[in-house]
């Protein structure tokens, strides 16, 4: 086993994500506490420039046609070589959809243990222990990874993307396994359809959740948002009942914004909401659940109920 | 085409978690279950693709609290065919030995599609699909929005941020894990539950012993202490109304 600590970085459509740079600088900072090196994977095909946009101590850039775009089981094969070849002591994955996909099915294949919802890591002793969110943000639990070599899934904006930033060349392979006879094939990516307005360029928007009800019942959000001359944005629940179209989704699988006032109307705060919006300037929450995360992020709250709150906004305006 | 939901109950997050003396876990003992709400996604994108390809459900789950026939029942209720329970373990077990007793039944029971939920919003969130995958030696795609069954393929849906998506296909087996349906989940009529209750026996696996190897050990649980925690506003909604308008006035938000 070596002390290094291995990063699996990712890209869309040529461009590093944020996540990659969050993790390398940890990455660099645990490394040497642990007496190894930072090391950044990147899986792709000509992407030898991005590759190289790294303050790791080493990066292995595999490239391959067939990882051009991210797919589960060709990026999997290749990172359970290169894990099971160098054997680090920790790899980084993204708590991200591509991520999810791969760090849990290393951890099987290896029998390395694996903690989620990663926002802090430290050395103690020669033990890696992990600060996870659980129960959606309402716990905090300290995890102490059993066994000599482990996985982490660290949660994005955990860590400062600047330290990760530097310019340390590739070292380019090829494929060190084959990729031909996969059983899941890219086909293609789907972009949004465009056409709704578009919530990152707005000032001010009031972010309607779960709390809100029902469908009906976004009238009195909308109602709220003309008469402060905010758009309706919201929680990931309203997209996927259709109350509300799936353009105004705030957070990791929708979009991240950061308006001048983000008012939240019965959200709750899970991290993959959080991420979407903590940088917002003016945070005020109305949620009845005096222990919902989002208060830990909002500059102002009230567990008053929204119904209420918004109506008396209204008859203040 | 045989499909296999996998089930998690949870504990319910809309009540105070209470933390264990031990301060390692949750007070099991004291908490609400609940179905994880993104298996009730995993359930329903099942019985839509046997309604479009045939074929039967069978929802499996392991039972932590000895509560888990009445969502058992609810399943067959919006369309399942078939239940099945592990049973005889306690609730905090680590991810690594759920998912080899799933991969151990699901073995056994041949399924052409497994779908789970994305994640179980407990604890060590989204591990037991790609773990079943890997146990199971099949093709793992999570995060799955969409999927549409042709012969031995799987066409699915992927979501990635920013509203991107990305299409795979897979070869049959696979494992999904369901972020959302293609449908909001269906309701199931409180009667037909009950029918329901009446009529099916949920097959039984009881274990003992299980292999705990390979697992995370959480040595602290604790209520997040944040940095800064919001100013709460006084008084009833009537004030609390005025105060924002008034803040929102102030930082020339109006
Ligand atoms: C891979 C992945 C990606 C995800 N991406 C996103 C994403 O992009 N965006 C996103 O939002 N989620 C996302 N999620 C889902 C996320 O985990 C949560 O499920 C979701 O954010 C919860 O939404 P909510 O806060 O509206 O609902 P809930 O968590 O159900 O919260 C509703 C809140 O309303 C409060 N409430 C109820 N009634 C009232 C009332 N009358 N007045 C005031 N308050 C009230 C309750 O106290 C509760 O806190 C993702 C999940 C996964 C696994
Ligand atoms: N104990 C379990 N019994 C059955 N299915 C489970 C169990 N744990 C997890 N799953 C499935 O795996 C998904 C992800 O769970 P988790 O890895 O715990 O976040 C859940 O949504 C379920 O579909």
């Amino acid at each position: 086993m070596s002390n290094d600590v291995f990063v699996i970085t990712e890209h869309l459509n040529g461009k590093i994500a944020d996540i990659s740079y969050e993790m390398v600088g940890k990455a660099k900072e645990l490394a040497s506490t642990l007496g190894g090196q930072a090391v950044a994977i990147v899986l792709g095909s000509g992407m030898v420039a991005q590759a190289a946009t790294f303050s790791s101590d080493k990066t292995i850039y595999v490239d391959d046609p067939g990882l051009a775009q991210f797919n589960p089981e060709a990026n999997g094969k290749v990172i359970e070589n290169l894990i099971t070849a160098h054997t680090p002591r920790l790899t980084l994955f993204g708590s991200t959809s591509m991520g999810m996909d791969v760090a849990a099915w290393l951890s099987a294949k290896t029998g390395q243990s694996c903690a989620a919802y990663v926002k802090a890591l430290s050395v103690e002793g020669g033990d890696i222990v992990a600060t996870c969110q659980v129960y959606a943000g309402k716990a905090i639990a300290e995890a102490v990874p059993g066994g000599d070599q482990a996985i982490a899934l660290a949660l994005a904006g955990s860590f400062p993307a600047d330290a990760g930033r530097g310019s340390t060349s590739a070292q380019q392979i090829a494929s060190p396994v084959p990729l031909d006879g996969l059983r899941t094939r890219f086909i293609k990516l789907i972009q949004p359809q465009a056409g709704d307005v578009d919530i990152t360029a707005q000032d001010k928007l009031v972010a309607v959740g779960r709390g809100i009800g029902s469908k009906d019942d976004i009238e009195i959000a909308d109602a709220l948002a003309e008469a402060l001359g905010a758009v309706v944005a919201a929680s990931r629940p309203i997209t996927d009942a259709g109350w509300l179209p799936k353009t105004r989704q705030v957070g990791k699988s929708g979009v991240a914004v950061k308006p001048k006032l983000y008012l939240a109307l019965g959200i709750s705060g899970a991290p993959e909401h959080i991420e979407g919006m903590k940088d917002a300037e003016t945070i005020i929450a109305v949620n009845t659940d005096p222990n919902a995360p989002i208060f830990d992020y909002a500059h102002y709250g009230t567990t008053c109920d929204l119904f209420d709150v918004v109506e008396a906004i209204l008859d203040n305006l | 085409m045989n499909i296999l939901v996998a089930i998690k109950h949870i504990p319910s997050l809309t009540d105070e978690l209470p933390i264990n003396k031990a301060g390692t876990n949750l007070d099991f003992g004291d908490v609400d279950f609940v179905l994880n709400e993104f298996d009730e996604h995993a359930i329903e994108q099942a019985v839509l693709v046997k309604e479009a390809s045939g074929g039967t459900v069978t929802v499996l789950g392991i039972d932590l609290i000895e509560e888990l026939d009445n969502v058992l029942h609810t399943a067959l209720a919006k369309g399942a065919d078939n239940t099945a329970k592990i049973t005889g373990l306690e609730p905090g077990l680590d991810s690594h030995t759920h998912a080899r007793l799933l991969a151990d039944q699901i073995r056994g029971m041949a399924p052409d599609l497994v779908f789970t939920g994305v994640q179980a919003a407990d604890d060590m969130d989204g591990q037991i699909g790609p773990m079943l995958a890997a146990y199971l030696d099949i093709p793992y795609v999570g995060v799955v929005n969409g999927v549409q069954v042709n012969g031995g393929k799987a066409s699915i849906q992927k979501e990635y941020s920013g509203g991107v998506m990305a299409e795979f296909e897979v070869d049959l087996p696979a494992v999904i894990g369901i972020q959302a349906a293609a449908q909001p989940p269906r309701y199931a009529p409180i009667s037909k539950i009950r029918q329901m209750a009446q009529t099916v026996k949920i097959t039984e696996y009881e274990v003992d012993d299980p292999d705990t190897d390979g697992g995370t050990f959480l040595r602290k649980m604790s209520k997040p202490v944040s940095a800064g925690h919001a100013e709460m506003l006084e008084g009833d909604a009537k004030a609390v109304g005025k105060k924002i308008v008034e803040i929102l006035e102030e930082k020339g938000l109006l």
